[in-house]
């Protein structure tokens, strides 16, 4: 069989994403349809950097959705090696191609003869899963403690910033080298920081909930419950693995982590928390002499429902802004460690990995390094260019 | 003044403190430990032979204790081991017991020796650190005036083309992590699969020879991360300074457009990207540990990985120690510089 040229390979490309576009179209129809009703959402497409940042945001969550759940945009499977194909050139036809194989390697094969292109659109899985998650639980830190620290000030405020500029001392590949490496994680280091940093999102919406409902004790109680039990389930089930130094909750153990992959959360979470306790710290030092607040504060309402129900909601612009900036930044983070071979499973598709093992034979085979290269950078300048779309939409009123 | 830098300076030294006892205390956990004793010796030591050869290193004194012995203010230990040889923290291979100091930490300006390279540590630092310094330098040097200029030009008109296409430019640069440019870098410029071998691949001969051909890629991939987002900060404030007053009046008057950027609004602009660009020192630092890496330069970030990948104790305590001083020094410049440049800022 003849090698596909580049028109080939790119209408192929175009054709194994098919679900992508469609979901794509459907959901920018959709929402341009429905813009004026959609708050700040909506407001974005009225903004073209912001537009098209959140469509790159959205292809690539689209083929991490598609390629993870239903494993449907890869062409072949991303760790499987085959003999004859190592650091093919892009193009190159399957060798040995049986019936319902795919006939091609699209983007070639890189040092181990995998298929570059499943790895790319696989590791997007991951990133998708894990970047804005782990966001979300330095923001749930950075918030639990950035609102005390700025409303009450004094020796609270004092400790806390000590701690967080000490971690920012810190140069991040040095935490990294320090945190992530198979021997601290026997210690169960790891998994102390775990069950430390990830008790805060349950404290969080504990008291979200206890503020807000505590004059209907029972409309609480049932709201407490549920969503509390949840959490707390979820909590011990991430804490928890078998063999490990933590393996008293065994026996209510819902799912397992990945071995690494916990290490990996634990400490992209620990890095990113600092510098979003200082961005709520300052926005409550601003936020806490507006007129609102002295209201709430002459009414008698308690601290905790100040902070969460008045301060909080309106420091949620530049929260949202920096919550895109920092999925991005996460991303990079996440690329870093991979780079460096530390934590994820190096033989997994992740981008950072795929990178690290392709730059090995840059000189002579580039195309293994590349697309994975150009896919975290679009991925990060989409989230920047919608960050970017959302601070200027944000300040137009 | 003197006050105020007194204070910072005594909470620059417990914040080192702290730090380096962190680092202490993660490189003395006990799998570590026992991965550097395998390291050191041999890799089929049996649990009884690793114990005897920390116990006969001094590794595993209380960490309190060993800590203080590293700063210099416990005296260091001295143990016969039960081979019949006399180690201690003071006697250098080569010296007799007799002759070796009490003290020999970190306030004697002693900083151990390096299980990997075999050298001593203060030595070893010094070397690395002036050649990142070398490359730091060529990035200053590039990254601060291209950086300033593509700021001035966007936020000079907000909302013009020049405006556009210079914010989208940056927006790219910051959105492009050091490991991915050096990577299309090679790629396209040193690689044979695209023929245009402008440039070396490596920056192994730059160490004693740097030439534009073998050290340009490095310094490029460098800068251009860091470039992008003091870009954007001169943007705002230039921006911000632009629609002032002042400059309105200066236009009323009737002063040349040139003029006015130059004259009037350059310098009230130029007080926000002071502080970030002192504050990019730490972002440098870790995309001169990537960037060395990646191109096989053997400075100050190399060593940090060669330490930190074969748990070289007292290597990576030296090497904490020293990133962290340059962080908060120049946390400390861009405060000083702050209230300097901007006369409205007092620091009582």
């Amino acid at each position: 069989m003849e090698a596909l040229t580049w028109a080939e390979i790119l209408s192929r490309m175009f054709y194994q994403l098919i679900p992508v576009w469609i979901a794509l179209i459907a959901t920018f129809s959709i929402s341009i349809y429905y813009k004026r009703n959609l708050g700040l959402y909506g407001k974005l497409f009225d903004s073209p950097i912001g537009m098209i940042g959140f469509g790159i945001v959205l292809f690539w969550a689209y083929v991490g959705f598609f390629a993870g759940a239903f494993d449907m945009i890869s062409t072949h499977d991303p760790l499987s090696q085959v003999s004859g194909m190592k650091n093919k050139v892009p193009g190159t036809p399957f060798r040995g191609a049986e019936e319902g194989d795919y006939a091609f390697y699209l983007l070639g094969g890189d040092h181990l003869a995998r298929d570059v292109f499943s790895r790319v659109m696989d590791g997007a899985s991951i990133i998708i899963v894990i970047a804005p998650l782990a966001t979300l639980f330095a923001f749930m830190v950075g918030i639990t403690l950035g609102l005390p620290a700025g409303y009450y000030g004094g020796k609270l405020d004092t400790l806390l910033s000590f701690v967080a500029n000490l971690i920012l001392a810190f140069p991040v590949i040095l935490l990294f080298y320090l945190l992530v490496t198979p021997e601290i994680r026997m210690t169960g280091l790891p998994q102390y920081m775990a069950i430390f940093l990830f008790s805060f999102p349950i404290l969080f919406f504990a008291v979200l909930i206890n503020t807000r409902f505590y004059i209907e004790p029972k409309k609480r109680n049932i709201l407490m419950i549920i969503i509390v039990g949840l959490l707390g389930y979820l909590y011990l089930s991430l804490i928890n693995e078998p063999g490990s130094k933590v393996t008293i909750f065994n026996t209510i153990d819902g799912f397992d982590v990945p071995g690494g992959l916990l290490t990996v959360f634990v400490s992209v979470v620990f890095v990113n928390s600092p510098t979003v306790f200082r961005i709520v710290r300052g926005l409550t030092l601003d936020i806490k002499t507006r007129d609102y607040v002295s209201a709430a504060q002459t009414r008698g309402e308690g601290a905790w429902y100040i902070m969460l129900w008045e301060i909080l909601p309106n420091a949620r612009g530049p929260l949202i802004v920096d919550f895109c900036l920092r999925i991005g930044y996460t991303t990079i983070l996440l690329g870093t460690l991979g780079f460096f071979g530390l934590g994820l499973d190096p033989e997994s598709p992740n981008w950072g990995a795929t990178i690290n093992e392709g730059r090995k034979l840059l000189s002579i085979y580039p195309h293994p390094a590349l697309p994975p290269a150009f896919a975290l950078l679009s991925l990060v300048l989409g989230l920047n260019l919608l960050a970017d779309g959302l601070r200027e939409e944000s300040l137009k009123d | 003044m003197g006050q105020f830098i007194l204070r910072r300076v005594g909470l620059m030294l417990i914040t080192s403190i702290c730090l380096t006892f962190i680092v202490f205390f993660l490189t003395n956990l006990f799998p570590n430990l026992e991965k550097l004793a395998k390291t050191q010796g041999n890799f089929r030591m049996s649990e009884a032979e690793v114990t005897s050869f920390l116990e006969d290193r001094g590794y595993l004194q209380p960490l309190p204790i060993k800590y203080g012995q590293w700063l210099g203010v416990l005296p260091g230990y001295v143990i016969e081991g039960k081979d019949g040889t006399i180690r201690g923290k003071c006697i250098k291979p080569g010296m007799q017991a007799e002759d070796a100091a009490t003290f020999c930490g970190v306030l004697q300006g002693d900083w151990g020796y390096s299980t990997v390279f075999k050298d001593d540590i203060g030595k070893l630092v010094l070397i690395r650190l002036s050649l990142t310094g070398k490359l730091m330098f060529w990035v200053m040097i590039l990254m601060i005036p291209s950086a300033l200029i593509i700021g001035i030009l966007a936020g000079m008109r907000e909302g013009s083309r020049t405006d556009r296409t210079l914010s989208t430019f940056s927006i790219t640069t910051t959105a492009t992590p050091e490991y991915v440019s050096g990577v299309i870098f090679i790629a396209v410029f040193s690689s044979t699969a695209f023929g245009l071998k402008w440039f070396k691949g490596t920056a192994t001969k730059a160490m004693e020879d740097a030439n534009f051909e073998n050290f340009f890629l490095p310094v490029l991939t460098i800068a251009l991360y860091g470039m992008g987002y003091i870009a954007r900060m001169t943007r705002a404030s230039m921006a911000e300074v632009m629609t002032a007053q002042y400059i309105r009046t200066a236009r009323l008057k009737g002063v040349s457009f040139g003029n006015i950027v130059v004259k009037h609004a350059l310098r009230n602009a130029l007080i926000a990207p002071f502080t970030v660009i002192m504050l990019q020192f730490p972002w440098l630092l870790n995309g001169v540990v990537i960037v060395e890496t990646l191109f096989n330069y053997k400075g100050f970030g190399w060593v940090l990985v060669q330490a930190a990948g074969n748990n070289d104790v007292e290597l990576l305590l030296a090497v904490s120690a020293v990133s962290v001083v340059v962080v908060l020094l120049t946390q400390l410049i861009s405060d000083i510089g702050y209230v300097y440049l901007n006369p409205r800022i007092s620091v009582s």
